[in-house]
């Protein structure tokens, strides 16, 4: 491979060589782990600068305001202005909390957020680690930000920051659901957890087969982050403003750090299973996978950076009304109707991976969606029928108290 | 000593003290935490048995629900408000003897066996498939896993009406 | 190759481990993370055999998933069970709960 192909396992092979000169096979190996694993996490946090300052741009624009353009040019180093703020700030601990939980929580948080990037496929060789299991353990290692959550409200010694954080705890574990289920579809598809098996086996993106399966991944994605319309309950402007109350300063930004590292990684996570990954064309011949999936991560972050502009946020109950009666009867629908449809093209002669297989799909789901939205506004409708003030009927009103009332006003108007 | 020999030795040493700080924790909340970390070190184990799966949904399952249902139940039973009273001297002293009895047993027990010395051949590269395939299969285990996810129904709405307000 | 031997003592003395737990606690939520530990503790096990002595059949596999789920599903309905003694009496405290009906 040449630099421009595939320029980090150049580079890996490089150091390789360069550090076998001097260490053993056992110390070469743990070096490049050590030395992946610190690239990883660094790629990680500069994603999150860069993501801090796509997410300020553009929902100022879509507010009709410019957004940060002081600290360099067009506010790019806004994010390093950020940082150095919240490395400024006072560390403020209150009164009786219980210091080591409450000064492990933030770090749980990020730790937890940046460990996903172990298994996202930057290129056809570019994974942290290929496991057999890759989407299964992206899914498990969400539950471990849960548990920093439930730290950080405990330690607090506050009652609103436990309030918070058990409501914040609900609505992440019930999310989990939707957000597995419809996974579980598109494994079904590509017959592997492996994600560089699931990104080999989209010739036809899974979002053109699959687009109920993308679109409930995306929002349970965006209700696991908290982020909005979704953060009702962690928002700034709530007056419970969650589980992180109690933090100042570097705390806090290591909270906000996870959460928009964890973004980043949903953000992936799409681009990987519904995008296509890493495959697109060649550019003036060059095969460059890592920045087509570059390109497709960012673009989903950008719609979701729109739908924290644009939609307000949901309320507690019908946020989980819209989980509960919505998306997991659908998940549970959508991979039904997904295995019939991939079965019956298969059965009438069409090969998975094909345009064909991939209309009928679209097909199906299309149908499935139109139905499912169907039948909530007929239960909209209904609702709203049932709420409608009835008509009151007729009544006679004129009687004798009536006329003598209006008659005297008239008579002593004179 | 081998590097998976050396791992092996950590891991289990932090799955053991996990363990340990979880029965002697006098604070609950701690109690739980210590918990989750016996919990990560056992799917730690797992993976260095090459059980790619199991490991995982140890870590979703157990730390991923288990552990947040018992860290409510701490909270909303008011566990945290400070130390626990532990049990009198006598039924300690009991409980401490007999765990050590137990433990003589099984570990005399382990190391009279004579075990099958061979290296263990390796395991198939599609044994996730397999498991998912056996999981259905008519001949194998669909009957236990249909009874199975009957039983989390009666479990999850059993729960929640025993749980329930009352008022 | 870490020998079979050493898996099966760190899964008994987990197991012992949660053995004193259950019996010298007197939280109940602490018996029940104890009772959690003694089943990882068999799992471990189960997991330690199916790969020596048998990798290419499935079923320790298996028994082992199976055991996940029944453990989860008692979790949940012995953490139901004691919010609802706490609701009615007050107390999760072992010694206290010591009446049949009440």
């Amino acid at each position: 491979m040449n630099v421009v192909n595939d320029p980090f396992t150049w580079a890996g092979n490089v150091i390789a060589q360069w550090l076998g000169g001097f260490l053993p096979p056992v110390g070469v190996d743990v070096t490049m782990m050590v030395l992946r694993a610190g690239v990883l996490g660094v790629f990680a946090l500069v994603m999150f600068m860069v993501m801090t300052w796509i997410e300020r741009k553009g929902v100022a624009r879509i507010q009709d305001r410019i957004g940060p353009n002081r600290a360099g040019p067009f506010g790019l180093l806004q994010p390093i202005a950020d940082g150095v703020k919240a490395l400024t700030k006072e560390d403020i601990t209150p009164d009786h909390v219980d210091r080591v939980v409450f000064n492990a929580a933030p770090i749980l948080s990020s730790v937890a957020a940046m460990i996903v990037f172990a298994a996202i496929p930057f290129g056809p060789g570019l994974i942290g680690a290929d496991m057999n299991i890759g989407i299964f353990y992206i899914l498990a290692v969400g539950g471990l930000g849960i548990i920093a959550i439930l730290m950080a409200g405990w330690s607090s010694n506050n009652k609103y920051a436990l309030l918070g954080a058990f409501r914040v705890v609900a609505q992440l574990v019930s999310y989990e659901i939707p957000h597995v289920l419809s996974i579980v579809a598109v494994v079904m598809l590509a017959g592997s957890m492996s994600m560089i098996t699931i990104v080999e086996k989209q010739p036809v993106w899974f979002l053109f087969v699959l687009p109920v399966s993308a679109l409930i991944v995306l929002f349970s994605g965006m209700a696991e982050i908290g982020r909005s319309p979704f953060d009702l309950l962690d928002a700034e402007s709530e007056i419970i403003a969650g589980h992180h109350i109690e933090y100042s300063g570097m705390k806090f930004a290591l909270f906000f750090l996870g959460e928009y590292v964890h973004a980043f990684a949903v953000s992936c996570i799409v681009a990987a299973l519904f995008l296509g990954g890493w495959r697109g064309p060649n550019i003036f011949g060059l095969t460059v996978p890592y920045l087509w999936f570059f390109i497709k991560a960012i673009l989903v972050f950008n719609v979701m950076v729109w739908a924290r502009g644009t939609l307000p946020r949901l309320r507690i109950d019908h946020l989980m009304a819209f989980n509960w009666k919505f998306l997991v009867p659908l998940s549970l629908v959508n991979l039904i109707v997904v295995a019939v449809a991939d079965r019956l093209a298969q059965a009438g002669g069409l090969a998975a991976g094909t345009w064909p297989w991939a209309l009928v799909m679209l097909v199906f789901n299309l149908a499935m969606l139109v139905v499912a939205l169907a039948l909530v506004g007929w239960a909209g409708q209904r609702a709203r029928r049932a709420a409608e003030p009835r008509e009151m009927p007729e009544v006679e009103t004129h009687d004798e108290a009536h006329d003598a009332e209006h008659a005297p006003i008239a008579a002593g108007a004179h | 000593m081998t590097t998976l020999q050396v791992m092996f030795i950590l891991l289990g040493s932090i799955t053991l003290a996990g363990g340990l700080y979880t029965v002697t924790a006098r604070n609950l909340f701690h109690g739980a935490l210590g918990l989750i970390v016996a919990l990560a070190g056992v799917a730690a184990l797992y993976a260095l048995l090459e059980a790619s799966f199991l490991a995982a949904a140890q870590v979703a399952i157990y730390i991923g629900a288990i552990a947040i249902m018992i860290i409510f139940a701490v909270m909303l039973t008011r566990g945290v408000m400070g130390a626990y009273p532990v049990k009198d001297l006598w039924s300690l002293a009991v409980s401490s003897i007999g765990t050590v009895l137990l433990l003589a047993v099984l570990l005399v027990t382990l190391f009279r066996f004579n075990w099958p010395q061979t290296t263990p051949a390796a395991v198939p590269a599609d044994s996730i498939a397999q498991l998912g395939k056996a999981l259905v299969d008519p001949n194998l285990y669909v009957l236990p896993f249909e009874v199975a996810s009957v039983l989390l129904v009666a479990a999850l709405i059993g729960s929640a009406y025993i749980a329930r307000d009352k008022k | 190759m870490v020998p079979l031997t050493w898996y099966l003592v760190v899964a008994a003395v987990l197991f012992c481990i949660g053995v004193f737990g259950a019996l010298a606690r007197r939280n109940a939520v602490a018996v029940l993370m104890s009772i959690e530990l003694m089943l990882n503790a068999v799992n471990i096990n189960l997991v330690a055999f199916w790969r020596y002595l048998e990798p290419d059949k499935i079923v320790g596999q298996a028994f082992a998933a199976f055991v996940f789920i029944v453990a989860a599903a008692g979790t949940a309905v012995g953490l139901a069970l004691i919010i609802s003694v706490y609701r009615s009496r007050d107390t999760v405290d072992m010694e206290n709960v010591d009446l049949m009906k009440w």
